[in-house]
């Protein structure tokens, strides 16, 4: 290997590991406030890259029809409980966030047909599509079981992954998509080339990063989170509610899932189950912070996407498993240096 | 207290966990811009009632009363927005964010219902409570337990409460850190809000109160003003101990 092949190698990983860094953080924050380990991550990273895919195939999106039924169910289920609650005043934001924002939207994509917009506008709406999603997927299989331990969250996280995967096939289909650079530009730097995705990838991750870090330094709603996960039962007494901050640390990884879908899907070919490999490597990134600290996380993301990059280069058939044994020195490290914590209910 | 407007009135309220009745038909009422305490000892459900009061525990029977309105089974979140904050024993604080942004969090119900006074009101807690603001930037993890103690009521009063339930608030501090404490306690009472204090420390307790309740296992054994609890014979025996005039 000479130096040109290793700079080529650490820009791939580079790329896919700022991907992971993103998603990393996702579950990262979701643990952080919900206890939840969350498989289904990958999902979304997959719906954000198939339904920006059928946008520029002049297909409906799959995940319009999801976002309707998804909607139709969450409505159902909070206007049984504000009736069985007596809180009917709540009924005009049930029906708003549930029934009137996936009609209006499916308007737009029905009668705008996007093929014809602008990527960024395209790019928009897929968001728009796919991140409410998020806190729908919340209230329908996490918000019942906002007491139950870490290990049924992540039974049912499991059975919420499996889930999507198959209508993730049915909405989409079997055939994989893949979608153009955002910019053929590409720069020559000394004896590499750096391709315009690449630097797209990085760029956006980078302020994606710089954002939410605003978000939980200066927002009161991200301080709430912080809060929330800090000390649950401090936070219920000043009126953050765990259900609101279950829903928007969900909406946040939604958000980041499918916006890190977007901006892999003109680098690899996206299938409607890629998304858990991809999410299973943020996690590996998680792990290496101990699920707690997002910089660490952040960092073993970014570590693990040169690894993959590397070994692909020397023993492309062990990949994956190179990738997936870095999970157990670092759980071995972990398990010698810090104290064992009783879970804390 | 007849005449008095009652912010909280609790009425026969019983409280259960699992089989075991841990409050038995407790009645309870806290007059406007009152000081009313709830002394006993350990085991005698005062922690058990105030949680029951604010929504994180259900009430098996009985009713809570709160400015005038009956609540049913009200969340937590709901009580905050109506004005009660509970300052729970254990503090609750948020260990590895600032002082400030502790104090911040504790106006997030005014901020969602549209208020944005929050800066307005970290200075009248600040003036309260001076020591607060030399730390304002040190994380409160790291604070001491009488500030500690300080952060909490502060960021309780940053909701602008109507009524303060204050759990314990001189466990585990010094005795001078106690008597700061409780002089901030009884000043509180001048800015208007109705205070439900409940304490192991009876005498330090009564003296600020206005009116006493006496839990024993689960009910209220005795009840009065607190200038006559305080001279009660059987309060003096078992809760104040010999020379409890001193």
């Amino acid at each position: 290997m000479d130096l040109q092949i290793a700079l080529l190698l650490s820009q791939d990983g580079i790329t896919n590991g700022a991907i992971y860094a993103l998603l990393s953080l996702a579950l990262v924050l979701v643990f952080a406030v919900t206890r939840v380990i969350f498989i289904p991550q990958g999902e979304y990273v997959a719906f954000g890259a198939l339904t920006l895919a059928s946008f520029q195939a002049g297909k409906t999106p799959g995940t319009l029809w999801l976002l309707i039924g998804a909607g139709v169910i969450t409505a159902i289920v909070d206007l049984v409980a504000a009736a069985r609650a007596g809180k009917m005043k709540r009924l005009p934001q049930i029906l708003g966030w549930n029934i009137v924002y996936p009609a209006v939207l499916a308007a737009i994509v029905l009668l705008l047909k996007p093929t014809g917009l602008p990527l960024l506008a395209q790019v928009v709406l897929s968001l728009a599509l796919v991140v409410p999603l998020g806190p729908m997927m919340y209230r329908l299989a996490f918000q019942p079981l906002a007491e139950a331990s870490s290990l049924v969250l992540l039974i049912v996280a499991v059975a919420v992954h499996f889930a999507l995967v198959g209508l993730g096939l049915f909405f989409f289909g079997a055939e994989g998509s893949r979608t153009p650079a955002f910019s053929d530009a590409s720069f020559d730097l000394g004896m590499v080339t750096v391709n315009g995705q690449t630097l797209w990838v990085v760029g956006a991750s980078i302020a994606l990063i710089a954002v939410l870090y605003q978000f939980f330094e200066r927002t009161i709603y991200g301080k709430a989170l912080r809060a929330t996960a800090i000390n649950r039962t401090g936070a219920r007494l000043m009126g953050i509610s765990t259900v609101m901050a279950g829903k928007l640390s969900f909406l946040l990884a939604a958000l980041i899932g499918a916006l890190s879908g977007i901006l892999i899907a003109p680098i690899t070919t996206i299938y409607y189950d890629t998304g858990f490999l991809i999410g299973l490597k943020g996690f590996v990134g998680a792990i290496v912070g101990g699920l707690a600290s997002y910089p660490i996380a952040a960092a073993g993301a970014v570590l693990v996407g040169l690894l993959e990059a590397f070994s692909s280069f020397w023993a492309s058939a062990f990949k994956e498993v190179i990738v997936f044994t870095l999970i157990i020195p670092v759980l071995l490290w972990r398990s010698l240096t810090t104290h064992h914590v009783e879970e804390d209910e | 207290m007849s005449d008095q407007k009652l912010v909280l009135e609790v009425d026969d309220l019983c409280v259960s966990y699992g089989k075991v009745e841990a409050l038995h038909h407790a009645n309870i009422k806290v007059g406007e811009g009152q000081i009313v305490t709830v002394i006993g000892p350990n085991g005698a459900g005062k922690t058990t009632m105030l949680s029951s009061i604010m929504g994180v525990l259900p009430h098996t029977k009985g009713s809570v009363r709160f400015l005038g309105e009956e609540l049913g089974d009200a969340e937590v979140e709901d009580m905050v927005a109506r004005g009660m904050n509970l300052v729970p024993e254990s503090r609750a604080l948020f260990g590895e964010m600032s002082v400030e942004d502790n104090l911040l969090l504790g106006a997030f119900m005014r901020h969602r219902l549209g208020h944005r006074d929050h800066a307005q009101t970290m200075e009248e807690v600040f003036t309260i409570f001076p020591r607060l603001k030399e730390r304002r930037a040190q994380q409160a993890g790291t604070l001491s337990g009488g500030e500690r103690q300080m952060l909490a009521v502060g960021r309780a009063l940053m909701a602008k409460p109507k009524l303060l339930m204050l759990d314990e608030p001189s466990l585990g501090l010094a005795p001078l850190i106690v008597r700061e404490i409780f002089h901030i306690i009884s000043d509180l009472k001048k800015t208007g809000v109705s205070i439900l204090l409940v304490e192991q420390n009876a005498r330090a307790a009564l003296q600020v109160a206005d009116y006493g309740y006496v839990l024993e296992t689960g009910e209220v054994a005795l009840e009065g003003p607190s200038d006559k609890l305080i001279d009660d014979p059987k309060v003096v025996e078992s809760y104040l101990g010999l020379g409890g005039k001193h």
